[in-house]
Order: structure tokens, then C-alpha cells, then sequence
């Protein structure tokens, strides 16, 4: 069974400047055991995407429509009891940025018990600190009886997001989603982290939701990516088809800006022109038709009829080029 | 000697005292940011400084635009020792000496207009009346590819790296010789990523300029610098030609460095190799004896804890000018 | 932490010392002459000066300032022979405008002022912190434009003002309250308690207008933290995560600021004692103002001085205590 399908998902903020479109029309399912990537830059709706699938928006002014079903059942649909039962137990997140994502009140220990007595009430103290001593072991966090009486801020930005998926983990989640879980941590730290959580879904069997503005990230990790830009998915492909075949011109233009290593000194970068629009202001047509290169060659179209996402050899893409154009992007000039 | 450097750092030395009690403190608490580092930026090239949180690399870059006094060591403009020069002297040294910061936002006045921030430093400086003010700045924007007619504009109204772009057009606008530009690009999009490299190039093939380029990722440098230098815990541990530096790198933080930059190829993902270091950064409060490095070193040995390595030529290797300080490079 | 609220301690007691040569210094250097408020009105210049001699007033300031702070600790005799009066320890100063030791001045004082304080504090955070989680859960609706409106009013309004209305609508025109007259809560609570509800009102909605803002932009900022979002994902339940991640975070600043504007309170509220006729600190300092009484300003003064230091370093331990970051190992 299709662990979670989302169905043409809708997210629209009210704000003083007039409604926010940040999200529309996302579908994608994601089976057990899985890894799924969703790439895009800011303002792209990744995030925002992986906030309404446990309903986070917390606070703000938020319309969300669509269905997001999880083994069959409507996360949009769930009264407060039932979704709070999926938060944590059967759902779980880690977020970007762990100096903020801990409670700076609590001990560490406390924070892993409290996500674990949440979902388990009535389980006696002791327990819970075993439990708690437990997950820190396996995150990797040394000296774990010493540490699970510290606080947050005793601990360095690497060990942080550690206990962070010491969280996400200590109910055995059938999904994790990690939103930008690497982007705030230095580079050799970020692939100790990926390997923790790569690790960590092989123990506990869990499907992942990896969401991330680094296509390098996601080359390591995942199986298939989705390419979101301002509010769609535009592409949708495995991870080899991605890199190797992509059939999106925007696609094609994160791969060509990607530093390499093994570029030559002082060799140009490919760049994409111009700035990602305003989700209160969106571009009629294909939002990304004011930076494509390609749009010239297509007549006005682009800019009154937006694509769908359709059949395009083995990945799903959303743009109006002919296929055999979309399938010889990174082969040919524009 | 001086004739092909346009900035020299001299056995340059940070400490900073830590602790907030100051009853309390000890004399031996201190930070070592930056504990001697020399180098030398050839005139017209780019320099690259790059290392994790911590390892002294902003720092270094304040000691080099004097914005902080260094403990020891000096830094040479141009033939002038900065260190020494009176702070009237300075005023006029700065103009040759500008930054570009991380996050432009944090260094534009929310309540000035781009225009009146670009042109900030002319004002400062007094190089030029209000007039020719105005039209050096409408100059400038278009030189870093901004719309003149924004000039009125907030930074607000601009995205990330538009703003970008004015920070680095108030860097220019005292026609400055050396920029020292601090992670310019790591708060940007990929996309915008790639535009801002781009005209940093650029300006400084039209410009003349000389870079000093702070990042923490060795990917972003590999498009720009001629010289790479890699800081750790303060030092620093590796320099030299980029060719050189990745391909027959001889540090095993280097090294490291190199194989934890996530490869956008899912064929080389799986096929390579990559060595993960344990824990995390020690602190440079109390940094371990010795060699800095030996607590996540794969390849540490007793003389590691005993012995400072020296940066010195790799053996057995033409005078390429790469450096190493490693007592068992590879 | 015990080294910690020693050194606390000690930096206090120093405050303190400065502050009260600091307070003697500054009044004794006031152009009104200390003896000749000694004797009346149509005082002979002679009789003038055997005062000043005699109450040590023609001695140096710091030996005047010795003899004050000796005073405190082992109590003093001011005047001689027959006309001499003896405060006990300790003593601040002896009032010949009321022919009264200071020290007993104040001790029949406070407790009104305390009084007042005490329950306009639980009033006010109870008002302000209630009001201002409430426009912080219901943003945007009416409840949080009511909120607003209340906080805008109170800090807009002046304590006289708010005072006199109260007077007129509670007392004067419907009754429900009796003309407030300060009786000792150990004498007669009921009556205390009534005479004491209009000051504590006042008070409170003038205090709790600048709480409601404060908690309510407090509470915003922590429901924007991304450990509240972790919360949430956990599947903690709305109630708890707003008392024990929001509220808690919110408030810790609050409470210090609160700390700090009770003690001061405690060192007389002024005005509003004046308007209810209330016989405080704050009353007691405005008679002596207005008369001249030096030994009381300066005691008044050192009282106050007392409550804010003592506030100050209970607030610093207590937020060392609140928050584990600035906790001291």
C-alpha cells in the first residue's frame, strides 16, 4: 500500500500584502521504505509542502486544500486527536536549523522521553530515561548518561541535529521528513548527518521525505527527486534520470549553476537569469517562463498556457518543449 | 617581494579573551581565532580562504581590512604596513581595502535608499560632491548589473541577490584594489549562486581587482580562486594552486574537506569513497596540542601530539609553492 | 549557584552603600537649612545655630554621613539632656518637622504601601499576562482588538485621572464602594480589603497595559520558534505546548521586568496614594517634600533604594534559575 499520496495539494497565505500562493497543484506518493527528495530554492513551496503535510503552519493564516492520505486516511480531514496521534508516532520531522529546533527550558533527555511519553502514556520514569539513553547512544552522541542531563545549548550544532533525530526516531516513524536537515551545519558535520539518517531509515525501515535546496545532497541519498519551482513541481523523475537526462529547462539550469570540483580554474558558470517572482505576483503561464531560455522558441505560448506534468521518456515533466527537445536539454545549447 | 603582493599577512595573531565573568577570568582563557598566519595575494588574482565554523576565517578577514587590531603580526597594502598607520592614515588606507559581507541585508540601512547606501562610503570619504555622488552611484549599479532607476528603492523591494549586487557596488565605490569578500554567495540560491560568481569575475578582469575570497565549502572556491588556503582551529593547514590543493591534496582535513563536498552525480555518489570525520570542531579556547587536527585525524600518530607541523613545501615537489603542515602528508 | 548569589550579594550591599552617600550627599548640599526647620517660624538666629550644634549639623558631611549610618545599626539619641530623644536600632533619622523617629515613620507606613503593591502586582500580571496571552491565541480577532484597546487606553491614561473617575463612578454615584480609608489588615480585613480595591485597580489596568503588550509580542515571537514547531511535530497537545514551550519562554522576561516594577511600587506610589488618601511610603515622601523634611527624604529615598537592589539581584538569580543559558556552572 502507497504509504502517503498526495493529491493536487493547495497551500494559500493571507497576508497584509494579499494571498501568498506558495503551493498548487502538488501530487506525489511516496511508498514505504522510500527516500523522495524535493528540490527547489526559496520561495520555491518545499517547505511548505513538508509543514502541511503534518499541518505545522502553526499560527498563521493558512488555507490548505487538496488530500494528503496516509495509508488511506485524509491528514486534511483528521480532527485534532487523530492528528496529533500521527505527529511523532507515525510522522516525524527534523528541521533545518537545530540551535533554534530544541527547547532551550529542557534538558535533552527530557525532550527525547517527552516525544516518547507523548505516544505512550502511563510509561513509568525509569522507562523513559532508558528509552532517552538509548536514542542519544544511537545517534552517536558520546558520554550519553552524562549529556542526557544538559541542556541544549551545551551542545555543538552537529550534536544538536543529532538529538534532534533522536526525536524524530524514538517512536519508529513509518515517515520522516527532513527538511533541509544538513543546510545549517559545516560540510564535513553535514556528511556525518546524512549518514546518520541514511543509517538510521535502513533500522528502522522508515520511508523519508528529503527536502533540500542542494542538488550535491541529493545525488547521495535519495531515489527520486521532485523539482519544485514557485509553488509546482515541475519535474519528477528517479534521481539518475534527473542528473543524467533532466526534461526541465530549470532542471538543466540547477545542474549547470552546481560548483564542481573538477571545473577548471576560472571556468564560467552557467547561471540562471533574472530572480525567482513574487507568490503574491506570479507570471501568467509557466511561472518560470520570464528566466527560460527556451521560451522564445515556443511562440506566446508559455505565457498564457501553464504545463502540466506529463510522460517525458521515464520522468514526468512540466513544460511545453517538444519531448525529444526536453530529452536532449543537457546535450544541446539553447 | 612586495612588488607581485598587493596584501601580505605577516605572522598574523587574534586572541580574544573569553568569559563573561571578568572577575573570574583566567589569563589563559583566550581564543586563538587566528594563530600566525601568513600569506601573500598576487595583484589581479583571488585568494581563497576556506574552512568550518570556527576555524578563524572571518576573523582573519576583519584583521585584513583592520577593522580589529590584531594581537600580533601586521598586515602590508600595497607596500604600506596597515598595522602601523595612524588612524588618519587608515581613513585614507580603507579606500583601498573594502568588504562584501554574508548577508547584504544585515549591512544595508532598512531606512536608506540603495542608492544612498551604495554611495555611503563616498560620503564617508568625501571623494566626491553630492552631484557626482549621485551619478558615480547610478554608474556603479549598473556596473554590478542593478537598474539605475532602482536607485530610489529600498532594500526591501530587492531580492537576495540584488542585494548582493549593491553590497558589492558600495565595496566598489572607492575604487578600492584588494575586496575581502566574506561567504558572498553562501546565503544565495544555487541559481543566484552562479550570477554573483559571475560578476565578481568579471569586475575583477575589468576592474583589475585583487580578492580575498572567505567560503567554507571548497566547491564555490574552485570556480574563482588561484590560490587556495585551508584553515583549521586558526592555522593554516594547507596552501597552494587549486590543481595542485585538489587533485594531489596532501592534508588529511583537506582531504576530508573534499570528500564531504556532496557530488551532484548519483553514478560517482555510489562509486567513491568518502571519509567521515568523527565528533566535531574542538574548541580554540584550549585547542589540542601539537597538531590542531590530531583529535579527528584518521592518520594521527604520538609525534602528531607532541609536535607542531610546520607549513612547509610538499617533499619531493617541484616549487610549486604548495604547503602543507602535516607530518605525514599524503 | 551559591557563588554566584554571594557575589550577587556582595555587589548589592556595595550599590547600596553609594547610593546612600550618594542620597545624603546630594540633599544635604539642598538650599533649605536642616536647623532651622528645628524650630518653628519666628525662630531667633541663635537659637538656630545652638540646634545645628547641637544636632551636629555644623559637623563635616562625612561625619555627619558616619554618625547616620552608625545610627542604623546601633540606633542614636538626638538632642540633649531633657529635650533628648532616643531612636532605637535602626535608626534613620530623627523628623523635627513631626517630632517623630523616622525609622517608626516608615514601619507604620509600609504596610499600607505593601498592601497596595502587593495586590496591584497579582491583579496587574494576573490582568496583563491573562489579556496578553489571550490577543496572542486569538490574533486578528476581536478579542485581541479588545486587548489592544485596553492597552493603548491604560498606558494612555493618567493614574489622577483614572483615579478621580473611579472615585466619582464607584463612590460618589453609585455607592458600591465606601470613600476609601486605610484600616490595618490585622484590625479588620474586610475593611482593609475594601478601602484597598480602588488603589489596586488603578494600579493594576495602568501597570497591566504595558503587560499586555508585552506577553502578547512575546508569545508571537516564541510561536515563530522553530523548537515550538518541533513541539508540534511531536504531537504534543495545543494546551501543553502553549503552557509548557510558549508561555514558559514567553514569560521569563516578563517576570524579571515584573520583578523590578514591583519593587518599585513598593517604594510608594505617589499619586495614587494621594488620591485615595492612603497613608504609604509614597504619602509619607510627598508630606515631607513639600515640608521640607530632610531626615524622611533621605530615609524614604534609602528605603526605595533598597527594594530596586534587592529586586535587581533576586531578578538575576531568578532568571539564572529560569533560564538554563545564562544558568552559571
Amino acid at each position: 500500500m502507497t504509504l502517503l499520496s498526495v493529491q493536487d495539494l493547495h497551500v494559500t497565505f493571507g497576508t497584509a500584502d494579499g494571498a501568498v500562493r506558495a503551493v498548487q497543484g502538488v501530487s506525489f506518493d511516496v511508498e514505504p521504505g522510500e527516500t523522495v527528495a524535493i528540490v527547489g530554492e526559496s520561495g520555491s513551496g518545499k517547505s511548505v509542502t513538508a509543514n502541511s503535510l503534518l499541518r505545522l503552519n502553526f499560527g498563521a493564516d493558512v488555507r490548505i486544500d487538496g488530500r494528503i492520505l496516509l495509508e488511506g486516511r485524509d491528514i486534511l480531514a483528521m480532527d485534532e486527536t487523530q492528528i496529533r496521534s500521527v505527529r511523532g508516532r507515525e510522522v516525524a520531522m527534523i528541521f533545518q536549523d537545530p540551535l533554534t529546533a530544541l527547547n532551550p527550558f529542557y534538558t535533552v533527555g527530557h525532550q527525547i522521553a517527552e516525544a516518547f511519553a507523548i505516544h505512550h502514556p502511563g510509561t513509568p520514569k525509569r522507562e523513559l530515561r532508558k528509552i532517552a539513553l538509548e536514542s542519544l547512544n544511537k545517534v552517536g552522541i558520546p558520554e550519553p548518561s552524562k549529556r542526557i542531563d544538559q541542556y541544549p545549548h551545551e551542545f555543538s550544532g552537529g550534536m544538536r541535529q543529532r538529538i534532534v533525530i533522536a526525536i524524530a526516531l524514538v517512536n519508529s516513524p513509518k515517515l520522516l521528513i527532513a527538511d533541509e536537515p544538513t543546510t545549517a551545519l559545516d560540510v564535513t558535520v553535514q556528511a556525518q548527518i546524512l549518514e546518520l539518517i541514511a543509517q538510521m531509515q535502513a533500522e528502522h525501515g522508515s520511508a523519508v521525505i528529503l527536502i533540500t535546496h542542494d542538488l550535491g545532497v541529493v545525488a547521495e541519498i535519495t531515489e527520486r527527486v521532485m523539482v519544485m519551482y514557485a509553488g509546482r513541481v515541475v519535474e519528477s523523475a528517479s534521481v539518475a534520470d534527473t542528473f543524467l537526462t533532466p526534461t526541465h529547462p530549470y532542471t538543466r539550469g540547477l545542474l549547470k549553476s552546481v560548483k564542481s570540483l573538477d571545473a577548471g580554474r576560472h571556468e564560467r558558470l552557467e547561471s540562471i537569469p533574472g530572480i525567482p517572482p513574487s507568490l503574491i505576483n506570479l507570471p501568467s503561464g509557466c511561472p518560470f517562463h520570464p528566466r527560460c531560455a527556451y521560451a522564445e522558441s515556443l511562440g506566446g505560448r508559455c505565457e498564457t498556457e501553464t504545463p502540466a506534468l506529463h510522460l517525458v521518456g521515464s520522468s514526468r515533466s512540466a513544460c511545453h518543449l517538444p519531448d525529444e527537445r526536453l530529452l536532449g536539454l543537457l546535450g544541446g545549447g539553447v | 617581494m612586495s612588488e607581485t603582493f598587493i596584501l601580505e599577512a605577516r605572522a598574523l595573531r587574534k586572541y580574544f579573551p573569553t568569559g563573561a565573568s571578568k572577575m573570574l577570568q583566567r589569563p589563559t582563557d583566550l581564543v586563538r581565532a587566528v594563530d600566525d598566519v601568513s600569506f601573500g595575494l598576487r595583484r589581479g588574482s583571488t585568494l581563497a580562504i576556506v574552512g568550518e565554523s570556527g576555524c578563524g576565517k572571518t576573523t582573519l578577514g576583519r584583521l585584513l581590512a583592520r577593522l580589529i587590531e590584531p594581537t600580533a603580526g601586521s598586515v602590508v597594502l600595497d607596500g604600506v604596513d596597515l598595522t602601523a598607520a595612524s588612524a588618519r592614515e587608515l581613513l585614507e588606507l580603507r579606500r583601498d581595502i573594502q568588504l562584501v559581507f554574508q548577508d547584504p541585508y544585515a549591512c544595508l540601512n532598512p531606512r536608506h535608499s540603495i542608492g544612498q547606501s551604495i554611495g555611503t562610503p563616498i560620503r564617508i570619504q568625501k571623494t566626491l560632491d553630492k552631484a557626482a555622488e549621485k551619478a558615480r552611484v547610478r554608474e556603479l549599479m549598473e556596473l554590478v548589473g542593478l537598474n539605475p532607476e532602482h536607485y530610489n528603492r529600498f532594500p526591501h523591494e530587492f531580492s537576495g541577490g540584488q542585494r548582493q549586487r549593491a553590497g558589492i557596488a558600495r565595496a566598489l565605490a572607492l575604487q578600492p584594489k584588494v575586496i575581502i569578500a566574506d561567504e558572498p554567495v553562501s546565503a544565495l540560491d544555487v541559481s543566484i549562486q552562479s550570477q554573483i560568481l559571475n560578476l565578481m569575475e568579471d569586475l575583477q578582469t575589468s576592474l583589475g581587482l585583487s580578492y580575498v575570497f572567505v567560503a567554507h565549502d571548497l566547491s564555490v572556491v574552485r570556480h574563482i580562486a588561484d590560490e587556495v588556503a585551508v584553515m583549521y582551529l586558526g592555522k593554516i593547514v594547507e596552501i597552494g594552486d587549486p590543481e595542485s590543493v585538489y587533485r594531489r591534496t596532501a592534508h588529511p582535513y583537506t582531504k576530508a574537506l573534499l570528500s564531504a563536498v556532496p557530488v551532484a552525480d548519483p553514478r560517482r555518489a555510489a562509486g567513491r569513497q568518502r571519509i567521515v570525520l568523527t565528533g566535531d570542531v574542538p574548541s580554540p579556547v584550549n585547542p589540542p596540542s601539537g597538531c590542531r587536527f590530531r583529535t579527528r585525524c584518521p592518520k594521527a600518530a604520538e609525534r602528531c601530539a607532541a609536535e607542531e607541523p610546520v607549513l612547509s613545501a610538499r617533499s619531493g615537489d617541484q616549487p610549486s609553492g604548495h604547503r602543507v603542515a602535516c607530518h605525514f602528508p599524503e | 549557584m551559591i557563588f554566584f548569589v554571594l557575589r550577587r550579594s556582595i555587589f548589592g550591599i556595595l550599590l547600596l552603600l553609594i547610593i546612600s552617600a550618594f542620597t545624603f550627599w546630594i540633599f544635604s548640599a539642598l538650599p533649605s537649612d536642616p536647623a532651622a526647620l528645628t524650630c518653628g517660624k519666628n525662630c531667633r538666629p541663635e537659637v538656630i545655630e545652638a540646634n545645628r550644634e547641637r544636632l551636629g549639623y555644623d559637623k563635616p558631611l562625612i561625619e555627619q554621613y558616619g554618625s547616620y549610618m552608625k545610627g542604623i545599626f546601633t540606633g542614636r539619641t538626638y538632642g540633649e539632656e531633657g529635650a533628648a530623644v532616643h531612636c532605637p536600632a535602626p535608626s534613620l533619622g530623627y523628623s523635627y518637622d513631626r517630632h517623630e523617629c523616622v525609622t517608626s515613620l516608615i514601619a507604620s507606613t509600609l504596610p499600607v504601601t505593601a498592601s497596595i503593591a502587593l495586590g496591584a502586582f497579582v491583579l496587574w500580571m494576573a490582568i496583563g499576562v491573562g489579556l496578553g496571552t489571550l490577543a496572542a491565541l486569538k490574533r486578528g480577532k476581536w478579542q485581541d482588538r479588545v486587548a489592544t484597546a485596553f492597552s493603548v487606553i491604560g498606558v494612555s491614561l493618567p493614574t489622577f485621572f483614572l483615579g478621580l473617575i473611579f472615585i466619582m463612578v464607584f463612590v460618589i454615584w453609585t455607592g458600591i464602594l465606601p470613600f476609601p480609608r486605610y484600616v490595618g489588615l490585622t484590625d479588620n480585613p474586610f475593611e482593609w480589603f475594601m478601602a484597598l480595591i480602588l488603589p489596586w485597580l488603578v494600579l493594576a489596568i495602568i501597570s497591566a497595559a504595558t503587560y499586555v503588550r508585552m506577553t502578547r509580542n512575546g508569545i508571537l515571537e516564541v510561536m515563530n520558534e522553530e523548537f515550538v514547531r518541533l513541539g508540534l511535530a511531536k504531537g504534543l497537545p495545543r494546551r501543553r505546548l502553549i503552557v509548557r514551550y510558549v508561555l514558559r519562554a514567553a514569560l521569563v522576561p516578563i517576570v524579571t521586568i515584573a520583578g523590578l516594577d514591583f519593587a518599585f511600587l513598593l517604594g510608594g506610589a505617589l499619586v495614587t496614594e494621594s488620591i485615595f488618601n492612603m497613608p504609604g511610603l509614597g504619602k509619607l515622601t510627598l508630606a515631607a517634600v513639600v515640608n521640607s523634611d530632610l531626615p524622611i527624604l533621605v530615609a524614604t529615598t534609602m528605603v526605595a533604594a533598597v527594594f530596586i537592589v534587592v529586586a535587581n539581584t533576586v531578578v538575576d538569580i531568578l532568571y539564572g534559575y529560569l533560564d538554563p543559558r545564562v544558568r552559571v556552572k
